[in-house]
């Protein structure tokens, strides 16, 4: 143990870390039945399909185009992509203060760990509900599959990065986790899992698309559907607000670090 | 080589910044010790903590030259929902070390018996100590940062910790802190007191044993005495 690792050597003592810690979470929230681990994708698999069936019951079998299933599936496992990791960080570094004993364990670290294992879950829920949806064929195989992959990519990099921002700024005050959730509240209607940007009047688009992850939304749709939809995103600027987050985001944790105390 | 360089440590409190730690330096060769003398609240625990990187200093610089065990026998980090055992397999994984071949160990120090594959939930105050303990010996480190651990428990884990820790583990390096002055006499080769923020270099361990008794004796309510 030098005084100071080489990159590599930080890596690698990072990759050890973050493993250690998912193990631990893992056991701690699943229990150690093998099934437990299954809850990581049932819950969210449950939420989805709660959402989709209400909005089935509720409206007609289609809106416009699409059919009503794949809309809600996309829509909501997009919106728990991002919302649950930061949703499940606001108590992060306060739950897990006694593992920063360990000098390794890092607030990025713990904070990390979660956004991982709620990535995790969410893509599985995603996976599992899609496959099963064209499987019994209330739901179209996806036009163009890179691009969906894509579109979950950037509500992923989204997701950590408000996490990261969240889950760090909670250190500095405990106003943040009670302002958080109902911000998601409030911004789950805003963020196009429930509409399309294209059935908006036009004044109300521009206004609709300063949020970033209705991008990512109309992404995945657009590769989800295809032409059948008019999409509106624009991949610079969703870019652009996740960097601008993400760099808030390490500064904002190696602070936490710094003026952290038992 | 361990090497503390000048440094302090502010908290913010309700009534303003309360710097525990002044300008405070010392070294520490591989296989040497020192004790720290300290009442209460003198901020030893915020010294251990410093050095074993869990908190960071407001300035001044800390060097590890070789590798520094976290405050031993800490027991905070334990999930209520896991086992010991899963206890054990974390820290190793932290620490980089296969966690199979120190299973016997800790199962025949901790003495837990059963209770080693069971929630740590259902442990008695004893019995998470001597884990705490035994997960401190299983991942070997050139120096151990003691806080008290020794004064805890009871007249058998006393001499079984002594046993690993000063016996077994003689040629590492240690600091210990404490407000017990006897326990620095046993074990210590140096010693320093931790009085007013500042920490106070002592020729002999003997010289810093009588400035910390007359210092707890110029405050006669002070409960160490």
């Amino acid at each position: 143990m030098n005084a100071e690792p080489s990159l590599l050597q930080c890596l690698a003592i990072q990759r050890r870390v973050l493993y250690a810690l998912l193990m631990r979470e893992v056991i701690s929230r699943f229990g150690r039945e093998n099934l437990g681990v299954l809850w990581l994708v049932g819950e969210p698999m449950i939420f989805t399909v709660g959402v989709a069936a209400m909005w089935s019951a509720g409206g007609m079998r289609h809106v416009t185009a699409i059919p009503i299933v794949a809309f809600a599936v996309t829509g909501y496992s997009a919106v728990l992509l991002w919302r649950n990791c930061a949703s499940h960080v606001t108590f992060g570094i306060e739950e897990n203060k006694g593992l920063l004993y360990h000098r390794n364990v890092q607030v990025i670290d713990v904070l990390l760990m979660r956004i991982l294992l709620e990535i995790g879950g969410a893509t599985g829920s995603f996976l599992v509900l899609s496959f099963f949806f064209i499987f019994v064929g209330w739901m179209a195989p996806p036009v163009d599959l890179l691009q969906v992959i894509f579109g979950w990519i950037m509500l992923g990099w989204f997701g950590t990065s408000l996490a990261l921002l969240v889950g760090a700024a909670t250190a500095f005050s405990e106003i943040v986790e009670r302002l958080w959730h109902p911000t998601a509240y409030l911004l789950f209607p805003l963020s196009g899992a429930a509409f399309m940007v294209d059935w908006l009047p036009s004044n109300l688009q521009n206004f609709a698309l300063l949020l970033p992850m209705v991008h990512g939304t109309e992404m995945l749709r657009q590769g989800y559907f295809g032409n059948v939809v008019r999409t509106h995103y624009d991949v610079g600027y969703m870019a652009a607000c996740c960097l601008v987050l993400s760099l808030a985001a390490l500064y904002a944790i190696r602070e936490a670090g710094r003026r952290f105390e038992f | 080589m361990l090497s503390i360089d000048h440094i302090s440590k502010v908290y913010s409190t309700r009534y303003g910044p309360r710097k525990v730690l002044d300008d405070v330096s010392f070294q520490l060769a591989p296989g040497r010790n020192l004790g720290i003398l300290g009442r209460n609240g003198a901020g030893k625990s915020t010294l251990i903590r410093l050095i074993s990187g869990a908190e960071h200093p407001t300035s001044g610089r800390i060097q590890r030259g070789m590798s520094v065990s976290w405050p031993l026998a800490f027991g905070g980090a334990f999930q209520t929902h896991l086992t010991g055992l899963d206890n054990l397999k974390f820290v190793c994984r932290v620490y980089g070390v296969e966690y199979k071949p120190l299973v016997p160990f800790v199962e025949e120090f901790t003495e837990l018996g059963v209770y080693f594959r069971e929630p740590v939930l259902h442990y008695s105050h004893g019995m998470l100590t001597r884990l705490a303990f035994a997960l401190s010996m299983a991942i070997e480190f050139d120096c151990f940062l003691i806080d008290e651990a020794m004064v805890v428990g009871d007249v058998r884990f006393h001499e079984r910790c002594h046993i690993e820790l000063f016996q077994k583990r003689k040629d590492r390096a240690f600091i210990l802190v404490t407000h017990e002055a006897n326990v620095i006499k046993l074990y210590c080769e140096n010693a320093s007191v931790l009085h007013e923020g500042r920490l106070l270099p002592f020729p002999t361990v003997d010289a810093a044993y009588d400035f910390y008794l007359a210092s707890l004796a110029e405050r006669p309510d002070n409960p160490d005495l």
